[in-house]
């Protein structure tokens, strides 16, 4: 139990937190990677996925590259994507590789949560006089959102989990830390290497429970699964499948 | 402070001495090629062995006693969003850097996608079923393995395509430890004056692999059920 006193020592250390290259700095550029990364992924998936909803066209489309990126291991993405050298060094070229792994669950989700309204319901809207765009605007979209939202969060603690693996690539982020104990041998950089996965673990579960919290909150209130409706008509509850990463 | 920071890696740039793809590179390494390529075949199949001996059990255990689906699916959740790094980050200072460190972190991970899986496959039998292999006198154990374990099969099927996929592109990750199987391919390539032939090699070969379990294990999932098929044609 000796490396997890360590661990507690160096996180007790403020200058590992204030350093450069230290903790809080290392956060803001994860942070900053994988906002980035998740803007790219939604500005791609979004229209894509709603679009294809819509039209009722390319589910085949959606799952063949959600099965293709699965296939592909972040790491070589990541390498190839840095030797190619098309979007510069370090953390700028960790952002598309992240952003190509987001897309995937964002894409599906959103396909998912367009196509599944009932269509006795579309058929209603399109009987009351809407065109395809109100339909899209004021039935479709609104009664996708659990779904959308549930895209964006199963990409966005993806793409947080996985900006850990930009250090194996120059890219920086708080899997800097970890690398770096490595670095030390395990004797002596085994703490530092605890402290780095318990900050990384963190971060993950909490980006995933704040983005839990909001994605309540964006859910227009009729569409919120009920805690005691067990029997009762189920809402909606989207299928959220990622990768580990 | 050096401590921290990034491996030192040259900037990339354009050069025609260093194609993505070299007939003369995977010659002159082909041991190196076929040493890490087996041994990424072997943990990938070890790991999703492991995986299925514990989860398929845990998955019986969460369908017969239902207050345990709950928290179980939920500590699996939790595990699952913790990064792959971090969990080699845990396991290393206890376990060492060795096969063993990424076995387990692998076996984790596969076992939730078993494990939710498995469990949606016995959910999904049919209760007029179950109703009527009870009345044909099965008893708990029997119903499970002449009914209820056949009829789950190709969700079961399902869960080990998924794992078996996430675990050929996890195990690159291994190379923080040195045990990357192909990912030492790529990691050779970053550090060797980023060796696009190497890496694009490890790469292609990696997904290859994922790739070509997935196919075998569907075939295979198809041969075992072949209800399934009939009812589809």
């Amino acid at each position: 139990m000796n490396f997890i006193h360590e661990a507690i020592v160096w996180l007790n250390d403020p200058l590992n937190w204030t350093n450069p290259g230290g903790i809080l700095a290392e956060l803001r550029e994860h942070l900053v990677i994988s906002s980035l990364a998740v803007l790219i992924a939604c500005a791609i998936g979004l229209p894509l996925g709603i679009w294809f909803g819509h039209v009722g066209h390319g589910g085949g489309l959606v799952v063949a590259f959600s099965n293709t990126t699965r296939a592909i291991p972040t790491y070589a993405l990541l390498a190839v994507i840095y030797v190619a050298g098309v979007a510069g060094i370090g953390a700028a070229s960790a952002v598309p590789a992240l952003a190509i792994f987001g897309i995937p669950p964002i894409l599906a989700n959103a396909y998912t949560g367009v196509r599944q309204v009932d269509p006795e319901v579309r058929d209603a809207a399109l009987g009351m006089g809407m065109s395809g765009r109100q339909l899209l605007g004021r039935v479709e979209l609104p009664l996708a959102v659990p779904y959308i939202a549930a895209g964006i969060r199963t990409a966005a603690v993806q793409v947080v989990a996985t900006a850990t693996l930009a250090s194996l690539v120059a890219g920086g982020g708080l899997g800097d830390i970890i690398y770096a104990g490595f670095g030390l041998t395990i004797a002596r950089g085994g703490g530092q290497i605890l402290a780095g996965g318990l900050l990384v673990a963190v971060l993950a579960l909490l980006v995933n429970g704040v983005l839990g919290i909001v994605a309540h909150f964006v859910t227009p209130k009729p569409l919120r699964p009920r805690r005691r409706s067990r029997r009762g008509r189920r809402a909606a509850r989207p299928a959220t499948s990622g990768a580990p990463a | 402070m050096s401590f921290l920071g990034s491996p030192a890696l040259a900037a990339p740039q354009a050069d025609a001495s260093n194609p993505w793809f070299s007939w003369h590179y995977i010659q002159q390494n082909a041991d190196q090629i076929l040493t890490d390529t087996r041994f990424h075949f072997i943990t990938t199949i070890e790991a999703v062995a492991l995986a299925m001996i514990v989860a398929i059990p845990l998955a019986v255990l969460c369908y017969w006693v239902r207050p345990l689906a709950a928290p179980i699916l939920a500590l699996s959740g939790v595990l699952y969003t913790i990064p792959s790094l971090a969990l080699f980050a845990f396991l290393a200072p206890f376990v060492g850097v060795g096969v063993t460190t990424i076995l387990i972190g692998l076996v984790i991970y596969a076992l939730l996608l078993v494990i939710q899986n498995t469990l949606t496959g016995l959910q999904q039998v049919p209760e007029d079923v179950r109703d009527a292999a009870r009345g044909m006198g099965y008893g708990r154990l029997g119903m499970l393995w002449h009914v209820e374990l056949p009829l789950a099969l190709p969700a079961i099927i399902t869960g080990i395509r998924l794992a078996t996929v996430s675990t050929v592109a996890l195990l690159t990750v291994g190379v923080i430890v040195g045990q990357g199987g192909l990912g030492q391919l790529i990691s050779s390539g970053l550090h060797t004056n980023l060796n696009r032939a190497a890496i694009a090699t490890g790469t292609v070969l990696c997904v290859a692999l994922g790739l070509a379990l997935d196919v075998v294990i569907a075939g295979f999932g198809r041969l075992v059920t072949p209800w399934a098929r009939r009812r589809a044609s």
